[in-house]
This record gives C-alpha cells, structure tokens and sequence, in this order.
C-alpha cells in the first residue's frame, strides 16, 4: 500500500468507526501493516537500528485491526498485564499521549520491550485475530504498536519524570543496572525510598547495553531510562561488585541499607564441553558480544581500543536471540559467510521469529539439525573449522521439544576461523561465594518465594536471570515489579 | 566517580607504579587480588591489573605495570594528578592465607609485582619465606629491597649475569627442592613460560605449587569467559575461579597461546598511538 491509499483506507475506517458501522470483518480486512525496515544489504554494513518504526498512519492502521474483545486474551499473555487492547484503542483514537500512559502502569520500559520482547509466544500468541487466520504473525502487532507509542513521546522531546513519594528514609541497594534492576529501581524511589543502584560494569543497562546490539536496541533508548532514574533521584554507583567491593552484609551493616534486591543476572557463559573450545578464536555469545558492543570493538584502531577477531568465515552455535545476535554482529564487523548452526528445526529456535527473519534476509546460513562436535585448530592454535554431526529429531524432551539425536557417523567439516558459542549461561557463583545463609538451588540460582520474590535472608529479594535462569528482558522486568511491591509493603511495615 | 593518581614512579626502563585514589578497593582488597581498569568511559579497553599494595587509611592502592602496549603506554604518560575513570574490584578469590612452614616465592620480571603482597600476606601468617628473583638484566629488577624486608633468604638470577646468579630462576629453585627439609609449597609468579618450568621443576619434587595467571580478560567477574584456561582438562575462569591456581594442573602452552590471541591488532594499535604521540610532540 502507498501512503496516500493507508491513509483513504483509514479514514474511510474512521468515518465506519464514528457512524458505529465498523464491523469485526471490516477490521479482519485491514491488511497487517509490515514493519518498515533498513534494506538488507545495507544493514548488513551498518550498525544502525534494523526497523525502522510504523508511521502513524501505520499504527492507527494496525490499531484498528484489534477487535477490542471483553475478554482482552492478549493482556494474560503479558508477562507484566499490560492493558493492551486499552493502549491499542488509543492509538486507534490517535490518542498517544493516554497509549503511553495506559502503558506505563505496567511497564516502565515500552520503547525497550516493544523492541525486545518475543511477542508471538506472549500477548500476540494468544490475540484472536491471530488465531483467526490461524497465524500469530498474523496477530495485531501489538510489540511494534507499543515501540510507536514509546518512540512517538521520545521524538516529540517529552521529558516527564514520574513523581516521587515523600523521602521515608529507608535506604535500599539494587544490584545490577539491567532491565530489571531499573523497574525495580524505580519502583521503590517512587514509593518514596533513598534507592542506590550498584553496578559491576563501567556503564549502566546491563544486558540491554552489553548484550543486545545497537541495530536491535539503540543505546540511546537505555541512556534515556537511565537518565529517568538519575531525575527521580536514583543513585547509580559504577564499578561496584557486590560480593568484592563490600559483601551484602557490608551493605546492611556498614551502610546501614535497610534492603537489597539482587539482580544481577546470569553470569557466566555455558560452553559445550567438546574438544577445542578453549582455541583462539572460539567466542562465548557475551564476550564476542560485549567486545562488539558495549566496547565498540566495531571502532577498533580509529577510536575503540578493545580488539576482536577479524573474521571471514565464522559459525555461530545456538538458536536464540543471543545467538542470531551474534551471527548478525558478525556480519557487521565484516565476516563473508556466517553459519548458524542449530541441532533441532527451526521451529524449535527459541530466538524471536523476526530476529530469525532478519538474520535469514541478511544472508546468515541455517545449518539446521547439526552441531559440533570438536572445534579443530592450527598449529598456532588458531580455530580453521568445526567438525559436526547430524542430528535427527525424536521424542518430546521435558522442555516440550522434539529431542535432537546425533546420527551416527554423520560427521562432516565446515571451515570457519571464528566460533561463537551461544547456547545459555549458568548462574554467577560470586554471591554465592559471599553470602553466607542465601539459598541457592542445584543450579546455582537463587531461591525465592514467587509471591514477593523474596530469599532466604530476611531483607533480600532477588529477580531476573540470577532466579530463573536465562529468561527474557520482561520476564526480570515483571519480576523486578513483584519484587519492589513486596520491598514496598516490607519497608512500610518496618 | 574517578580515581586520581596521587603518585606515580617509573621503576625500570618499562616498568611503572602509581599510587591511585580508590577507596573502597583499598579497604576490601586482600593479597591476591586485581583490579580491572580502564582510562576513559568511552573507548578504552578494560585490563586487569593486580594490586601491589593498598594504604586504606589514606583510600589509595599500588599499581604496577609494565609498558607493552597502547593502554599501558597510556597510563605510564598520564601523571600525578590526573585521573582514570574506571576501576573496579577488587577482583578475584583472595590468596589462600595458612601457615605451610617454608616457601618459596618465586617471581619473574614484572611478576615480582603481584607476588610481593602475597609474600607479605604469608610471612605474616608465621611462614619462613624465601624468595627467588629473576630479571633479564638488573635495570628490569624490580622490589627488590621490599623482598628483603620480609625473606630470610634472597636469591636474585639474571639472565645476562648483570646481577645476581647468571641463572635462570628454575635453577636455585631446583636447589630449593633439593634441601631438606624441602619448602612446604612454592608461589610463581611470572613470565608464563617461567611459570610452566617452575612447575615443572616443583612436580617433580612433589611439591604444591600454586601460580597466578594474568589472562585477557573483559569483564573480571565471570560474564564473558575469555579468560579460560584448561585446568586439570577442563575449561576454568581465571576471574573467578582464579587467579590463583594448583600450577601442576594448568595447561601453559595452551595459556601461552590465549595471550597472543591479539598480537597482531595490540601492536597495530601501539605504533598507532606511539606515531600519534610523536605528531602531538611536534607542535610544541
């Protein structure tokens, strides 16, 4: 559709929607407004954002195709219950101002989640449109209506600082500046507390600015949340590993905080345990991904001093975000060819469905139904190919999916001299190391009451990947919030 | 929130020590420990770097380091009174503290650096300790004296005989292990060749031999795993399950290997800063 025709068709459905005509088929008709997008072929040179936004036009369209049903299904597929079908009606009314609003009850972060967030197995798996046409692409857009709502009030330079309650001199430490140290963060000060966020990184965001690249996430729409908080009157100290620079029971005792929300992520990176893993060349996702990103390896010798591998052919192993993350990083930083090689179909990725279209569209190679074996190097120790088996498909796993079983003697070799292993993280053992009395479970995770997201020691509550494993940014962000309501009602009560 | 430095002394030709504000690693930090820095918040590479020493009355730490590449070139010109954005920690588990009866604290080159607050760490816990120092010649020497203060016995090699024994330090080492009673455990730390033949030395006395590695490293507290190393066959993080470690379990050649992994682009980077640096001269 050109503009001029989106723009007829939405009149011609607001004029339907006044007189009261504007029936569920009219709206079934609407076709689903494509998320405008940088070209392929120059993406892959650039580091700029990939998608590039829905008009309004765009998103009054997309809007419109919500049936605003009673029963609302998308708002229980929300891991924090946003009030979707109402945000999507403001829009619709062209009313972004009370989208936004509507919003940010739930969640602090539209402009990160709308961008971030695997939509098709949340709110949208279970929109009726999508349902309808028995496709969940096919669902109202609600993750790209909710980036438009964010980015609309951004560019229009809108500076609002939520309101702080009366200071009620409990002091509360936050630890980890991710996205759900910052929910958590600010929740607490708006209820009125002296919150300090302690980070381990020199710069704030965790996983949002080390983690997720610039072409998916820019940097700036972090700063911005960040900048919010530093308003509301957040502190933030950099540079602070709790668990070395002071203990947790430092933080109590010495500095007389009254609670502690641990949120400090995963941690540590998982690798295979095949032969060869340690070779130079051979990348965790976090650090070919902290290099690229937070320390600007892209910039290296004009400006970034922090080096990363020059790369012509490399393989990416793994199936998620992380992982099309750092195939599509690896283009950018100027490899050939880059092959993702995943051992089940993919179907079973668990990465974002768009992400893996616009992996695909850039030209990353799937080698589906494959994995290494060992990783095979030079005399120099230099990483020159992978050496895979195939795998077949199975019975159900306890994770839901179709078990992927190595065929036998299937073993076959793909060049590469660079190898990045994005397959999951494990939990950081270092506040286990240091905290005497918190329970860990078997894995390494802290233990919680789900309810409050409390531990074991009294006055310390705990969310995001350190609880759950590796989950999603709105998943810690949804924890983050029970977390700070129950710190809210235990401080209350002290 | 930055960190002046208070103080700062070339030690040897390459080799540099500053004192620098940081007051709450000063007041955590214990032997064996490191801070990982970088000079600005932008495009500066984070290294790590042990702590040589801490004064947490007056909220600073020692820094030494040696002049190899652009980064530590640019710290070795910046000077008293200027500031480095970022450090963090301290990093890393402490030194196991105990006391073993006799060791030998072997250090090489700018290795004596790391190893002397442990040293210290350990002569206060009761052990006799001597110490074995090694130099390529005697301007790179560095600490000596503080070394004497806390051994009773001071072995110093160099490799060209400008000092000391002309001896490599494996040699009064072997000697060492050859006494009896022989040492009750053995620090290295070092050049990582020479800790692969200290160890190699110290197995076969059968003596416990622990060594501190200084690897590539990003983050230092686990997050990015690019300082593994192969201990005992399996992977290990030097940032937190190190950076000490059992020396006769540590793959060195494999180590040895990791460090080089960006040789090509450090020196890149180096000559690009030294010419830089030679252009800012030539305005004066």
């Amino acid at each position: 559709m050109t503009d001029k025709e989106s723009q007829e068709l939405l009149q011609q459905l607001l004029e339907k929607q006044k007189t009261g005509k504007l029936t569920p088929a009219d709206r079934y008709k609407i076709p689903p407004q494509g998320m405008p997008e940088q070209d392929p072929i120059t993406r892959r040179s650039n580091v700029n954002e990939v998608a590039t936004g829905y008009t309004e036009t765009q998103a009054r369209l997309e809007a419109m195709r919500c049936l605003q049903c009673k029963t609302a299904p998308c708002i229980n597929g929300c891991p924090v219950q946003i009030r979707i079908r109402d945000f999507i009606a403001a829009i619709a009314d062209g009313n972004y101002k009370k989208a936004l609003d509507v919003i940010k009850e739930n969640s602090l972060l539209p402009a990160v989640c709308g961008r971030v967030c695997p939509q098709e197995v949340q709110c949208q798996q279970t929109c009726t449109v999508g349902l309808k046409f028995k496709d969940p692409t096919k669902a109202v857009s609600i993750g790209r209506l909710e980036r438009f709502v964010a980015d609309f009030d951004r560019n229009a330079g809108s500076d609002s600082v939520p309101s702080v309650a009366t200071e009620t001199g409990m002091k509360v430490a936050v630890i980890g500046s991710g996205p759900g140290g910052i929910v958590t963060a600010a929740d607490l000060r708006r209820a009125g507390h002296d919150v300090t966020i302690f980070e381990a990184f020199h710069k704030t965001g965790g996983v949002m600015v080390y983690g997720i690249p610039e072409f998916r996430l820019p940097k700036a729409i972090v700063q911005k949340e960040i900048d919010t908080l530093t308003k509301m009157g957040v502190k933030i100290t950099c540079n602070f590993i709790v668990g070395r620079t002071k203990t947790l029971e430092q933080l109590f005792k010495e500095d007389g905080f009254d609670a502690v929300y641990i949120g400090v992520g995963a941690g540590l990176p998982r690798f295979m345990g095949i032969e060869g893993e340690s070779l130079i060349g051979v990348y965790s996702a976090n650090e070919y991904l902290t290099r690229a990103n937070l320390m600007k390896a892209y910039d290296f010798s004009s400006g970034a001093d922090t080096p990363i591998a020059i790369s012509k052919k490399v393989a990416v192993i793994g199936g998620g975000n992380v992982a099309m993350d750092s195939a599509r990083t690896a283009l950018r930083l100027g490899a050939e060819k880059v092959y993702l090689v995943y051992r089940r179909t993919e179907k079973e990725m668990p990465a974002r469905i768009e992400e893996v279209h616009h992996a695909q569209e850039e030209g990353i190679e799937f080698h589906i139904l494959q994995s290494p074996k060992r990783i095979i190097g030079d005399q120099n120790s230099h990483v020159i190919a992978i050496e895979c088996l195939k795998y077949q498909l199975g019975k159900l796993d306890e994770s839901g999916r179709r078990r992927p079983i190595p065929i036998e003697g299937s073993e076959f070799r793909i060049d590469v001299d660079t190898c990045i292993i994005a397959i999951g993280n494990i939990a950081n053992p270092l506040i286990r190391q240091t905290t005497p009395g918190l329970k860990f479970n078997k894995w390494g995770n802290i233990v919680v009451d789900e309810e409050t997201m409390a531990t074991s020691v009294p006055s310390v509550f705990a969310g995001g990947d350190i609880v759950s494993g590796a989950a999603t940014v709105i998943m810690a962000m949804g924890q983050g919030r029970i977390a700070a309501a129950a710190m809210n009602d235990f401080l209350a009560k002290k | 929130m930055s960190h002046k430095i208070v103080s700062k002394k070339q030690l040897s030709k390459d080799v540099f020590t500053a004192e620098i504000e940081a007051p709450l690693v000063a007041q955590a930090r214990k032997a064996g420990q490191f801070v990982i820095i970088s000079i600005n918040n932008e495009y500066a590479e984070r290294i790590p770097l042990t702590i040589a020493g801490a004064d947490p009355e007056k909220g600073t730490i020692r820094l030494i380091w040696q002049r190899i590449g652009k980064t530590t070139a640019e710290l070795a010109d910046l000077q008293q009174g200027d500031e480095i954005t970022n450090v963090a920690g301290p990093l890393g588990k402490p030194t196991h503290l105990e006391n073993f009866g006799t060791i030998v604290c072997v250090g090489g080159g700018i290795g004596n650096a790391p190893l002397l607050p442990i040293a210290k760490a350990l002569k206060a816990q009761g052990n006799k300790i001597i110490s074995i120092l090694g130099a390529r010649s005697k301007e790179l020497l560095i600490l000596e004296e503080e070394f004497a203060q806390i051994s009773s016995e001071l072995i110093i090699t160099t490799d060209d005989g400008s000092y000391g024994r002309k001896a490599l330090v494996t040699e009064p080492l072997k000697e060492c292990c050859q006494r009896n009673p022989k040492p009750d455990q053995v620090f290295v730390i070092g050049p990582t060749i020479m800790m692969k033949f200290c160890c190699e030395v110290t197995k076969k006395f059968n003596i416990p031999t622990q060594v501190s590695l200084n690897t590539i490293m990003v983050d230092g507290t686990g997050m990015c795993g690019g300082c593994r190393i192969e201990f005992d066959g399996q992977p290990k993080f030097v940032c937190v399950d190190g950076p000490e470690f059992d020396g006769h379990k540590v793959n060195f050649d494999l180590m040895m290997k990791r460090l080089n992994a960006y040789k090509d682009q450090e020196q890149k980077a180096y000559k690009q800063y030294k010419e830089h640096k030679c252009k800012i001269g030539l305005d004066k």
